[in-house]
């Protein structure tokens, strides 16, 4: 596959990559900026992240697990081309510097090039902005101090027109149905090549199908690479639902749904970084059927709907539909998801995401409930889970114990009891059986708690 | 005075703009080779079929060597011999290297090393404590013992008794950069060797006898690490001597780096523990007598466990007086990785025993946990009160200090308000703790408390400066060049660090046990003071003047001013050696290991954090609100470099009590291998109010410029993190909510329900 892009403002051109060759491999082992460092090469330690522009705007990625194909006509800023033209220092790297942000060193580049972009966007929320990147040495705390300083320094002049020198995007083009690896521009083109070829694996943002790569050695066979079907792409908000395209990232979702549904939105931001949130797509997140997703829970509680699409053949399903078992979903082979949609609906929803660390971390339990109520009396529970069996679940046993109820802690003290009835968690790495029913029973008091009024969330208190 | 100073981390430039190279980093000359290892999956049985037929013919391969094709023995140990480079008959662990690819690129190698079919005929691991105590299955013959006064005697004695056992959870490195290493051929069979190790000599020695070559055909250079953490005292053997083994073999460049599963499943990690105390105290809860038995699963080899174990158990009095004491150890060999060194070396599991006999004894008498602590400490200025292992602890500071904490942190204040605020939370509870630190600075292995240096003074006067030390990231050279560029009285600019080499100073000790500065920074001063003086006697003669002084990049003779250059020009043209080699030795220290008694620390290091934390109740999830810490690294030689030191090191020390978790399934294979699954602290868990100050008194004891070490002590300050959650827990009910570590959200939960049972 031949690939262009611009590489620190110049041009790159590449003939016959493999198609899962990594951006970080490639900088590193044929251009030699080895500026960018492999600390994890899975995505969860940031010491790769690279900046990437388009004329949407720019974003953080990790480069390992960033397949070249996936960079077609996009211009990739590595910290080498951080500081300007004539070797001034960015202000975040000059604030490094003087806040003494860098001990070992190995982690810095990354902090730099993910400080440098929450820079450019005037993004002041660090702890969101930098949770992808794993420091072991400083603890932290003089980096924060050097993201605050250099917040009110103007962006470098080199930086502020990233997306503006690039190559004309490709022409949309007829499928070529025999391609082994395709890069379709349109859901139409997808939709031809992926009938014809249906053992092809697609790949959305690769967070996933990245470590297939890095850290399973797989063959893939066939591939199409998603990112440039720009239709697939987006939120729409029509009058009776909310259309999510498949391609949407998991950061645009959080903030199209943030007036809509901010809890959901909150929880968002701590799935995966940054980083993996401006890679990952809603679509990504469904088709793989993880039972650990943190989207399909919340999806399945606010009553989502499920488009998927072969050649020109399209169905629908509630969402709780599409997951059958583990590892099993109602997707025939061809078929790909198209597009999401949400009932407009009043907000009740809560996400309770539980993890051994706060940001960037899969669920143990991922808990979110819908609870509508008329007066006093519970009209209709929504209760899903992740974590708590071999796909995302609803719980009906509990949803049950709610609806035509009382509001009131003794309807939810009986729709936690019931919980054992819905659901048989594992025990393994991240949680014991007995503490995931347990922690996933007090999030269905916890909905309780916090409506009447009680402080539940640690993140409201302070010292 | 360039000394004092909060200069930036030498390579802080290099480090922001990805130019800082590390072993990865350097270019390699053409046909270099990669290297990976194929790894055993079971944890313990004998090796019945290793075919590596598809392993040769997978693409890339150029050579693949299993422990039969190697010429001569090749051992990665540190201290036993036990740890051939590839398992011979039987495997220990789950990750064990069975056979090497040697292939021309990394990715080929890995991939390569996982075609192999492998039968092993598995026996039973010996995976827990009670396994290894039910088959005796431990390093040394029996338990280690250390008893100060007659505890049996006293606990019988005392007015209050209490049993009880905290487990310690074990901690992986995690260095950002994974082990590297990079051989290259010399002529003649010589090896050059490019390590991401804090012990180049160990290097040295161990590739020249796998090479079957003397240490002078080996030499080893280490320009930086990233990050190392006590994990590449040892760990980093395996990659340096294969690559060495391959290079010499294929007459090619060999580089080797694990992937980070690799990495965690590999290599050791922090010694886990389980302590179990049997204390007796009076009403106000001072300690009367107290049994420690300490149990640590030391992994399938010997490596520096013993060492380990040991600074756990010379640290089980932390900061406290205790006049009845015994303290058993018993060193447990298990098939697991080889725990190996890890910032504290010990002495945070030692430590986390008695502080958490403290709490439990607060808890017993309804009191706050600070006046327990208060009631034990040793006494400041008192000089005749010793340690469990009879050295007198004669630099006390920790009252005064945590009175300065106390204050400064509003504690009391606090505390009350906390538990006010506490009474009317029914789902979040808040907690607050306040512990001390006292470290203990010598490696207690007496001779390695030695450094070399070596100072070149060039003709122009720039100066090149090593020495046996290794950067990791802790700011030594730094640190150290300041000390020379004060030593001339030249600005640090004039200094140039230079990589860690063993061709230019020979047999050094790991940069380890904190002592970097305290001996390399001594060692650097002396050779630094030896071409002073010489130059002095030479500028003295010349100008027939005592009156010389070396300040500001000049020098003044008498009456007259040379620049430095001038100094250091008229000196070689007179025939003055300009170079020198200096060489330190720590004083006054001693130690018998076996009888647990002498003086094996030259000093104490202390230090006191207070951390107020919130639970909830619901689920056991916690965060940190704030921490305060006050810190004694004497006269600091770079405050900026030992705060970093001081906030790095809490945070680590936090994130082992907390959310670090490493899970070994039923089988013995280790299941949080990589940072999807292992959980070290991120951004947004340092304390979002988070004040460091250094106590900033200079050093009694004889140290260089009066400063302390302050590599691992900070480390410990972390444990105030857990009190806190604990003291959250004990506002949940009445009951003994016995919090064990990692209190991960789950741990919390369950002590939570204890408390309120």
């Amino acid at each position: 596959m031949d690939i262009s892009f611009l590489l620190n403002g110049e041009p790159v051109s590449l003939r016959d990559v493999r198609p899962t060759a990594t951006l970080l491999d490639w900088l590193r082992d044929t251009r030699g900026l080895t500026g960018t460092k492999e600390g994890c090469n899975e995505g969860d330690c940031g010491a790769c992240t690279v900046m990437v522009s388009d004329n949407t705007g720019t974003r953080t990625l990790n480069a390992c697990i960033l397949f070249l194909p996936q960079l077609q006509g996009l211009h990739v800023t590595t910290v080498e081309g951080l500081s300007a033209p004539d070797g001034t220092l960015h202000p975040v790297q000059q604030a490094l510097i003087d806040h003494h942000g860098s001990q070992c060193g190995f982690c810095t580049p990354g902090f730099a090039v993910s400080m440098a972009c929450a820079h450019l966007q005037g993004a002041t929320d660090d702890d969101t902005q930098l949770a992808g990147n794993l420091c072991r040495c400083t603890g932290y705390a003089p980096i924060a101090r050097a993201a605050e300083t250099a917040r009110n320094q103007a962006v470098p002049p080199h930086l502020r027109s990233l997306a503006k020198t690039l190559p004309a995007p490709p022409k949309s083009q007829k499928p070529d149905l025999t391609l082994s690896t395709f890069r379709p521009a349109t859901a139409d083109a997808l939709a031809a090549w992926y009938a014809a070829n249906p053992d092809a694996t697609l790949i959305a943002g690769a967070t996933d199908v990245g470590l297939w790569i890095t850290k399973d050695f797989r063959a893939l066979g066939k591939v199409a690479f998603l990112n440039g079907c720009s239709d697939l792409q987006g939120v729409v908000e029509g009058e009776k639902d909310i259309h999510i395209g498949s391609m949407t990232t998991i950061a645009a979702v959080e903030s199209a749904l943030r007036p809509h549904h901010p809890h959901l939105s909150d929880m968002l931001l701590r799935y995966g970084s940054t980083q993996v949130r401006n890679a990952a797509t809603l679509g990504g997140n469904i088709a793989n059927g993880s039972p650990i997703g943190d989207s399909p829970p919340a999806l399945i509680a606010l009553n989502a709907t499920l488009h998927l699409r072969h050649g020109d053949t399209r169905r629908s399903l509630p969402l709780e539909d599409f997951f059958i078992a583990y590892g099993k979903q109602d997707r025939a082979p061809g078929e790909f998801v198209e597009a999401i949609t949400l009932p407009r609906q009043l907000d009740t929803l809560r996400c309770y995401k539980l993890s051994k660390r706060f940001d960037q971390d899969i669920s143990a339990v991922c808990g979110c409930m819908a609870i509508t109520r008329d007066g006093d009396t519970i009209t209709d529970a929504r209760i899903a889970f992740g974590g708590m069996a071999g796909t995302p679940a609803r719980a009906a046993h509990a949803e049950a114990k709610l609806v035509g109820q009382p509001f009131d802690a003794s309807s939810f003290a009986a729709a936690a009891a019931a919980l054992p009835q819905d659901f048989t968690p594992m025990t393994d790495m991240r949680a014991s059986a007995a503490y995931r029913m347990q922690a996933a029973q007090n999030m269905i008091l916890r909905y309780f708690h916090e409506a009447d009024g009680a402080m539940t969330d640690l993140r409201q208190v302070t010292a | 005075m360039s000394v004092a100073k909060p200069l930036p981390h030498d390579a802080a430039a290099l480090h922001v703009t990805g130019a800082a190279r590390y072993v990865d980093d350097i270019p390699t000359p053409a046909g270099c080779l990669h290297l990976a290892f194929g790894l055993s999956a079971q944890a313990a049985g004998e090796i019945t079929k290793l075919d590596v037929t598809a392993v040769r013919k997978a693409p890339g391969v150029v050579e693949v060597l299993t422990a039969d094709e190697l010429e001569r023995d090749a051992d990665c140990s540190p201290s036993n011999h036990d740890e051939p480079l590839l398992a011979v008959k039987n495997v220990h662990y789950a990750g064990q290297p069975l056979f090497m690819v040697i292939a021309k690129s990394h990715h080929a190698a890995r991939f390569a090393a996982r075609q192999a079919v492998v039968e092993i005929a598995a026996t039973t691991p010996i995976l827990t404590v009670e396994a290894a105590l039910a088959a005796d299955s431990r390093f040394e013959d029996g338990p280690r013992i250390y008893t100060k006064g007659d505890p049996d005697r006293a606990l019988p004695d005392a007015p209050h008794r209490l049993q009880g056992q905290i487990t310690l959870g074990g901690q992986e490195h995690f260095y950002l950069e994974g082990q590297a290493a990079l051989s290259l051929p010399q002529e003649g069979g010589d090896m050059v060797v490019h390590s991401s190790t804090q012990h180049p000599t160990e290097i040295q020695h161990k590739v020249a006898h796998a090479l079957g070559a003397p240490m002078h055909a080996v030499r080893v250079e280490t320009r930086r690490m990233g990050g190392g953490f006590g994990g590449k005292e040892s760990q980093g053997n395996a990659l340096a001597i294969a690559t060495a083994l391959a290079a010499a073999r294929t007459g090619r460049p060999c580089k080797m780096r694990y992937d980070r599963d690799d990495d965690m499943i590999v290599t050791g990690k922090r010694h886990d523990f389980r302590i179990d105390y049997d204390v007796g105290f009076d009403g106000t809860g001072r300690i009367t007598a107290l049994e420690f038995t300490h149990y640590t699963r030391c992994g399938w080899a010997m490596d520096l466990s013993l060492p380990v174990a040991d600074r756990a158990m010379l640290h089980a009095d932390n900061a406290y007086h205790l006049e009845h004491i015994r303290i058993t150890s018993h060193r447990l060999r298990t098939n697991m990785q080889s725990a190996t060194a890890f910032r504290g070396f010990g002495g945070p599991q030692g430590m986390m025993g008695i502080e958490r006999v403290m709490d439990h004894i607060a808890q017993a008498l309804g009191c706050d946990p600070l006046a327990v602590r208060r009631a034990n400490y040793y006494a400041d200025g008192d000089k005749s009160q010793t340690t469990p292992y009879a050295q007198p602890v004669k630099d006390c500071i920790i009252n005064a200090l945590t009175d300065k904490l106390e204050q400064s942190t509003g504690y009391a204040e606090r505390r009350a308000a906390i538990a006010e605020w506490n009474a009317g939370q029914p789902i979040l509870k808040r907690g607050i703790a306040l512990t001390p630190v006292k470290f203990g600075i010598s490696f207690t292995l007496t001779h390695l408390n030695q450094a070399g240096a070596l100072v070149h003074v060039y003709q122009d006067g720039s100066v090149h400066l090593n020495h046996g030390g290794t950067e990791m990231g802790q700011g030594l050279f730094q640190k150290v060049a300041q000390i020379a560029a004060d030593r001339f009285g030249v600005p640090v600019e004039a200094i140039k660090i230079t990589a860690t080499d063993t061709g230019k100073v020979p047999n050094t000790s790991a940069t380890a046990a904190s002592s970097g500065t305290d001996l390399n920074g001594m060692a650097v001063q002396i050779a630094c003071d030896e071409i002073r003086e010489r130059i002095t006697a030479h500028l003295g003669e010349r100008y027939q003047t005592r009156d010389i002084t070396f300040a500001e990049g000049k020098v003044q003779v008498g009456g007259e001013v040379l620049s430095f250059a001038e100094a250091a020009q008229s000196a070689y043209e007179n025939r003055i050696s300009l170079s020198a080699a200096g060489f330190y030795k720590t004083p006054d220290i001693q130690w018998d290991r076996i009888k647990g008694a002498g003086q094996p620390f030259f000093y104490f290091a202390y230090g006191a954090a207070c951390t107020e934390v919130v639970i909830d109740t619901l689920t056991g999830e916690n965060r940190i609100l704030r921490t305060d810490i006050l810190h004694d690294a004497g006269a600091s030689l770079n405050p900026a470099i030992d705060i970093g030191q001081i906030e790095g090191g809490y945070v680590q020390g936090a994130g082992w009590l907390t959310t670090e978790e490493l899970v070994w399934d039923d089988a013995g294979v280790l299941r949080t291998h990589a940072p999807s699954t292992y959980k070290i602290p991120a951004f947004s868990d340092r304390p979002p109010v988070f004040n460091v100050a250094l106590w900033d008194k200079p050093n009694p004891a004889q140290t260089v410029y009066r400063s302390k070490a302050v590599g691992e002590p900070p480390f410990m300050l972390g444990i105030s993190a857990f009190m806190a959650l604990s003291d959250a827990v004990s506002a949940c009910g009445p009951g003994w909510g016995d919090l064990q570590a990692p209190a991960t959200a789950e741990a919390v939960l369950a002590a939570v329900q204890r408390a309120r049972a």
